[in-house]
């Protein structure tokens, strides 16, 4: 059996967990396997959704204690139901909450973990996976040695698919709440705004960009394509009051948008190592021997003050 | 309050990455090695608790004999020891966790900290093993760090902004960018560490439960194309282009 940690928010299935349990339904499609998908809350009204994507059967822990998540807590949980059900495998979204609970889970079970993966197969029943390694300048091939394999699937990399199964719910038993730590509160920066590593659509910011305020042109830019804005390393350190949390880069957030355009960002080697994976690069800098026009999809050379309100006002133009 | 650091020697940030001839490793040869730039934020924050209530450092890296200089410059930076545990399992996070738990059992250690990724493995995972193996409390990714007496909050970053995270010691807790500017090393610190030992461990046999196959460097991107003509023609083909080629809007 094939175990899938899966997110809720406002009561929908989150994108990244829709793309982890349809890899899983893949996998267990080409080794004769089952797929859970797991829910843990205070409620896991929602779940129902998880059957559209595959899975066989729908795990949901719902207590109290729940309604905070915390390391620990949900990482002995989740240990709990992959030992209970005799799971090979567990597999989660590479969001905030999958990477921190993953590797916990792992360590527990004594299982082998792979963060990131970009691309899954098994071979003799066990996982094999594809995954980026030096922030994205190299791809290596892993193979597990353990019974037990968790990795966590780099969001926007693997396409959502419906393959729906019947509806079929269990409980999971309520853990007894006594964990070592617990989220407290959300502070949330950006009401409603998805993560840099989950968003389809990345509107950059570089050196050129003159000014932190001049950044309000790429969050127009952003809202007209339903994206997200980001930053270069040159951006955040020039003390413009960008936070690090924007940074894309290999000390950054590593991204893989269907459509990345990087505005008066040169293409430092760093820079490129996080965003090269995105399918679609726009690059706008009026430097013409500007490297990152080597790995742009489509290039402008020219004035980003002048081109980026174009871009907006056409697009906004045709809603 | 004992602290022990982790850090880790990568390959600099700039570094070009060249596949060794075995196929699934790095080419080592013209390879700068730093610390981890996470790892010296999770030092900086040691340091700086040291110095605001009192704390013995500890730093610690697993790795081999060119480590040593790593461990040399945390003791230049005011670590109280240094321990270098000797092994050839670096590739595989589970291994790397369980040889600093072995080390960390029964020392009682009221923090731990190290960053939250390693440039290379890049997987994130050793801070969040570390606490499972050692049955303690974690907070991964973190920005910002406040201690009680037996407690500890915490900011990490999240989907859209930030957790704020209570609980209890001892725990385990990764540096992300933010958190603190690290130090430079004063001249008395280097001449100082010069007398300092560094201990030498071998690790215990240790199963990988992962290996990497294969290494290899991403596929060119094909080659692009230039827009011509006024901001206006440029502005007004890329929004076709990426509607009716790319499909990507």
């Amino acid at each position: 059996m094939i175990i899938v940690f899966c997110e809720l928010k406002d009561g929908r299935l989150r994108k990244p967990s829709a793309e982890s349990l349809s890899e899983a339904r893949r996998l267990a499609d080409s080794g004769g396997l089952q797929v859970a998908a797991l829910f843990a809350g205070a409620s896991c009204i929602g779940s129902e959704e998880a059957a559209r994507y595959g899975a066989d059967l729908i795990l949901q822990a719902e207590a109290p204690a729940l309604a905070a998540y915390s390391s620990d807590g949900f990482a002995a949980l989740l240990a709990d139901a992959v030992q209970a059900r005799r799971a090979s495998i567990l597999l989660a979204a590479g969001t905030a909450m999958g990477k921190d609970v993953a590797p916990r889970v792992a360590a527990r079970l004594g299982a082998g973990y792979a963060a990131d993966v970009t691309g899954l197969s098994l071979a003799g029943g066990r996982l094999q996976a594809t995954r980026p390694m030096f922030a994205g300048k190299a791809f290596a091939d892993c193979e597990f040695t353990s019974p037990i394999q968790v990795a966590t699937t780099r969001p926007n990399v693997f396409p959502v698919a419906e393959s729906p199964r019947p509806l079929v719910q269990e409980a999971l038993p309520a853990p007894a709440g006594d964990f070592k730590a617990v989220v407290k509160e959300l502070l949330a920066k950006s009401a409603g705004k998805v993560d840099l590593t989950e968003a389809d659509v990345i509107v950059s910011g570089g050196r050129g960009m003159k000014e932190g305020a001049n950044f309000k042109l790429l969050e127009d830019l952003a809202d007209a394509l339903g994206g997200v804005v980001g930053a270069s390393r040159a951006a955040v350190d020039a003390g413009w009051g960008i936070p690090h949390a924007m940074q894309v880069g290999q000390t950054g957030k590593v991204v893989s948008p269907s459509l990345y355009i990087a505005c008066g960002i040169s293409g430092a080697i760093q820079h490129v190592a996080g965003m090269s994976g995105s399918k679609v690069i726009v690059a706008i800098n009026k430097d013409p021997e500007a490297p990152i026009f080597r790995i742009a999809t489509y290039g402008i050379v020219g004035d980003l003050f002048e081109i980026v309100p174009l871009l907006t006002a056409s697009l906004r133009g045709q809603h | 309050m004992k602290i022990l650091v982790a850090l880790k020697q990568v390959p600099d940030t700039e570094t070009k990455i060249k596949v060794a001839a075995d196929g699934k490793s790095l080419d080592a040869t013209d390879v700068k090695w730093i610390t981890s730039p996470y790892d010296e934020m999770a030092m900086e924050e040691a340091l700086r608790i040291k110095e605001s209530r009192g704390a013995e450092v500890v730093a610690i890296s697993v790795g081999e004999d060119r480590t040593r200089e790593l461990l040399r410059n945390a003791l230049a930076l005011g670590a109280d020891a240094a321990v270098l545990i000797r092994s050839a399992e670096a590739g595989d996070p589970l291994a790397v966790a369980r040889i600093l738990a072995d080390f960390a059992r029964d020392k009682s250690f009221d923090l731990i900290l190290l960053g939250h990724t390693g440039f290379g493995g890049d997987h994130g995972a050793v801070g969040p093993m570390l606490a499972e193996l050692l049955g303690v409390a974690q907070a991964h990714v973190v920005t910002r760090l406040e201690l009680g007496e037996d407690t500890f909050r915490a900011e990490r970053e999240a989907e859209g902004g930030f957790e704020r995270i209570e609980g209890s010691l001892p725990a385990v807790i990764t540096a992300q960018r933010g958190l603190n500017e690290p130090r430079y090393p004063s001249l008395k610190g280097i001449i100082g560490a010069k007398k300092k030992p560094i201990e030498e461990l071998e690790a215990g046999p240790i199963e990988s439960t992962i290996r990497v196959s294969t290494l290899t460097l991403p596929p060119a991107r094909p080659e692009g194309r230039k827009l011509e003509g006024s901001a206006a023609v440029q502005a007004e083909s890329l929004i076709q282009l990426l509607r009716n080629e790319a499909k990507v809007i």
